[in-house]
């Protein structure tokens, strides 16, 4: 089941079109990349869906429902551009952030405490903000955008400022907020953090969704009938329907080579075909990584 | 709305717990203190008593000064020239010499001193020279004291103004004060907590907390929350002010009264001055009287509050154009014009306070709430004042309405070279 997906949206700012026909699905319970380079339009899309502005046209449905203004309690986002009040204190700032998302004063300071507990910083409530380090900034501002247990969570770079420690404390905070039920969009421009943690993406590019659906699938879509052969004794090329695009020497006598199979052959039959040849030591189907097919993609529509 | 409950509710704790802001609360009201107790001190303190010489040529007034409160008299019959020389040595203020005078034509007359010689002693000694020529000249004439004293007419005007409920007597003084006071209070409290609501949104955008909030709470209900916020500690602010100013100057007052009675008992020329003050203050009373207190007041508020908030919302949007202070100057200037505009006109108001000007003025939201406090001390009639009031309500819901379009535009946009063109374009683009 879909936690929340757009139909068409559409958004201009002046004669630019920041966002033509926008339909994406987000499923329940999963984390889902938002990816596309600078500019393409994935802040002001995250912007509709936050409605901090409204969409020329197009609708955004929520839990099946046409999303209303009060939702916006369903949601908690992390901006890319975040900051908080530098003279507050860090308690009294989450209160006032678990506030104006609708929490009562006393489960607000419950909450909180839970939080700065678990991140062991439960000294820190009186300090100031302009005495933390930035990288316990983040920390802050990652706590109040779930403090107030959202379904949704919209996190834009979450990683960046961290250290690689409080990085991977961040993401184990992710997917144990996946595991609880949350659903979380994800955007950030980090291939690796995208292979490891998303189950579905959405590939936006001037203005309009290239790509969506589940990361695997994505994937065996975009797979070229690849594979990575290491092998002893060495061979000059099978029979036609096979095509050697590269080979490299590991080690004396030890080579890996990169084969390209034509339409209709499967894996056996190129096995079959090298082991007349060569002594085979590892036989891999190369699938594509996201960083190649965000590459590839956005530069198949540059080129158009 | 709860919303904005919450947001007022920060601006306002945030900024009245700041050092800064007790700190004004108890330098204030210590200033304004200082503003009544000064000049009463520097009236009632003991004069230095000034002792000057006087070489007198002509003869005319020999041994014949009158006393004189902080000045005494010692004629001496020595050569001006040796008085010069004697003057370094003793303790004199200064050497006057009179020089054989023409009575008619009185040149000549010289006051040598070491220091520069105040304007209080000069304008004392010439007063007592020419009273006496004068004096010199009726007897000359054959007039004598009496017959003068007895052709001096004592005369003043009493202005009474009539209204619905009588006549009560008024004063065009008192009321000029009254009118310059809340004026200027007015002018004092836009421009200082508007560049605070305006410091307030360029923190918000230049701490990027901004979008964090405005993920909770609409835009405009931020704006108001921070209007609101400000304003309510300016409120505090003036409050404060007013109980401990009024307090300290009724208690330093009192101190200053009981004084000045013991001088009466000293000084028989006190008392008389005394009196003439007695007759002021009572004057001053029965002035107030006839303004319509309970009106000057409520129009105060509303006009303090309607300026403030029409103002306000024009320097949160300038706040949300803008990336930081040097960049909002440039928009700063046409909102303080008409602000500053408004205080010049005020004199030229002061001398026609019904006239065409001020009546236009007083209309115009943008000048109404300063120009109107000068004019309500002297009387306006009920419909221009209700006209004036529903302008200005008018006016603040067109400003607000105008800063919120800005405002949610202006939040979001970093490093964007801001113009008055573009500012324009915001004002019409869809949310």
């Amino acid at each position: 089941m879909e936690l929340l997906y757009t139909k068409e949206i559409a958004k201009s700012f002046g004669d630019f079109w920041a966002l033509k026909d926008i339909n994406i699905h987000v499923p329940q319970k999963s984390i889902f990349g938002l990816l596309g380079p600078n500019g393409a339009g994935k802040t002001t899309l995250i912007r509709i869906i936050t409605q901090i502005i409204f969409a020329d046209r197009g609708e955004i449905y929520i839990e099946n429902k046409k999303m209303k203004p009060a939702d916006i309690q369903l949601i908690g986002y992390l901006p890319e551009e975040r900051g908080l009040y530098k003279k507050m204190k860090v308690g009294e700032h989450l209160v006032y952030l678990a506030r104006l998302k609708g929490l009562s004063s006393h489960d607000a300071n419950e909450k909180i405490k839970f939080w700065l507990k678990k991140f062991e910083i439960l000294t820190w409530w009186n300090k100031k903000i302009e005495d933390l380090s930035k990288g316990m900034q983040q920390k802050i501002q990652f706590i109040s955008t779930i403090l107030h247990e959202p379904k949704l969570v919209i996190l834009d770079e979450p990683f960046s400022g961290f250290d690689p420690i409080n990085a991977n404390l961040i993401k184990d905070e992710i997917l144990e907020l996946r595991e609880k039920g949350s659903t979380i969009i994800f955007s950030t421009h980090r291939m690796e953090s995208v292979e490891e943690l998303c189950d579905y993406i959405a590939l936006i590019n001037k203005s309009k969704v290239i790509l969506d659906g589940s990361k695997k699938e994505i994937k065996q879509k975009y797979k070229s009938n690849t594979f990575i052969v290491e092998h002893t004794n060495d061979f000059d090329g099978l029979n036609n329907n096979f095509e050697l695009l590269e080979k490299e020497i590991l080690d004396h006598n030890l080579f890996r080579s990169v084969i390209k199979m034509k339409d209709g052959q499967n894996p056996n039959s190129l096995l079959s075909a090298l082991i007349e040849k060569v002594q085979i030591h590892s036989f891999i189907e190369q699938i594509p990584s996201i960083n190649d097919i965000f590459i590839s993609q956005v530069n198949a529509q540059q080129n158009e | 709305m709860n919303k904005i409950l919450l947001v007022i509710q920060r601006e306002y704790l945030t900024r009245v717990r700041k050092k800064s802001f007790i700190i004004m609360s108890i330098i204030g009201p210590i200033l304004i203190a200082c503003l009544w107790v000064i000049p009463i001190w520097l009236a009632t303190r003991d004069t230095e008593i000034r002792t000057i010489d006087v070489v007198d040529e002509s003869g005319y007034f020999t041994n014949n000064f009158p006393e004189n409160g902080s000045l005494l008299f010692n004629f001496i019959t020595i050569d001006v020239a040796e008085a010069k020389k004697e003057l370094t040595q003793s303790k004199s203020y200064g050497l006057l010499y009179i020089p054989k005078i023409d009575i008619d034509n009185p040149d000549g007359i010289t006051f040598f001193s070491e220091k520069n010689p105040s304007i209080d002693v000069i304008g004392n000694l010439e007063r007592i020279l020419r009273s006496e020529v004068e004096e010199i000249k009726l007897i000359r004439s054959s007039i004598d004291k009496e017959t003068l004293e007895s052709l001096k007419v004592d005369l003043s005007i009493d202005t009474i103004n009539m209204t619905d409920s009588g006549e009560k007597t008024g004063s065009a003084g008192v009321a000029t004060v009254i009118g310059y006071i809340a004026a200027i209070m007015i002018y004092f409290f836009i421009f200082i907590y508007g560049i605070q609501i305006l410091r307030g949104v360029i923190e918000e955008k230049s701490s990027r907390i901004i979008e964090i909030i405005v993920s909770s709470v609409r835009p405009f209900q931020l704006m108001m929350g921070k209007i609101l916020g400000v304003g309510a500690v300016g409120l505090t602010q003036f409050l404060i002010w007013m109980f401990l100013g009024f307090g300290i100057t009724t208690i330093i007052g009192s101190y200053f009264n009981i004084n000045r009675e013991e001088a009466i008992t000293v000084s028989a020329e006190m008392e008389a001055a005394q009196d003439n003050s007695g007759q002021l203050v009572a004057e001053i009373f029965s002035s107030i009287d006839a303004i319509n207190m309970p009106l000057l007041l409520f129009a105060f508020l509303f006009y303090f509050l309607g300026a403030y908030m029409l103002y306000g919302s024009l320097f949160a949007a300038i706040g949300s154009a803008v990336d930081n202070d040097t960049d909002a100057q440039q928009f700063q200037l046409p909102i303080t014009i008409p602000l500053i505009f408004s205080l010049i006109v005020l004199s030229a108001i002061l001398r026609e306070p019904d006239g065409n000007l001020a009546f236009w003025l007083s209309m115009i939201p943008l000048s109404s709430p300063i120009i109107m406090m000068m004019r309500i001390p002297f009387g306006v009639p009920y419909w221009e004042l209700i006209l004036s009031m529903s302008l200005l309500i008018l006016g603040f819901i067109f400003t607000t309405w105008l800063a919120s379009r800005i405002y949610r535009i202006g939040i979001l946009m970093h490093g964007a070279k801001v113009n008055y063109r573009i500012l324009g374009k915001w004002l019409f683009m869809k949310n």
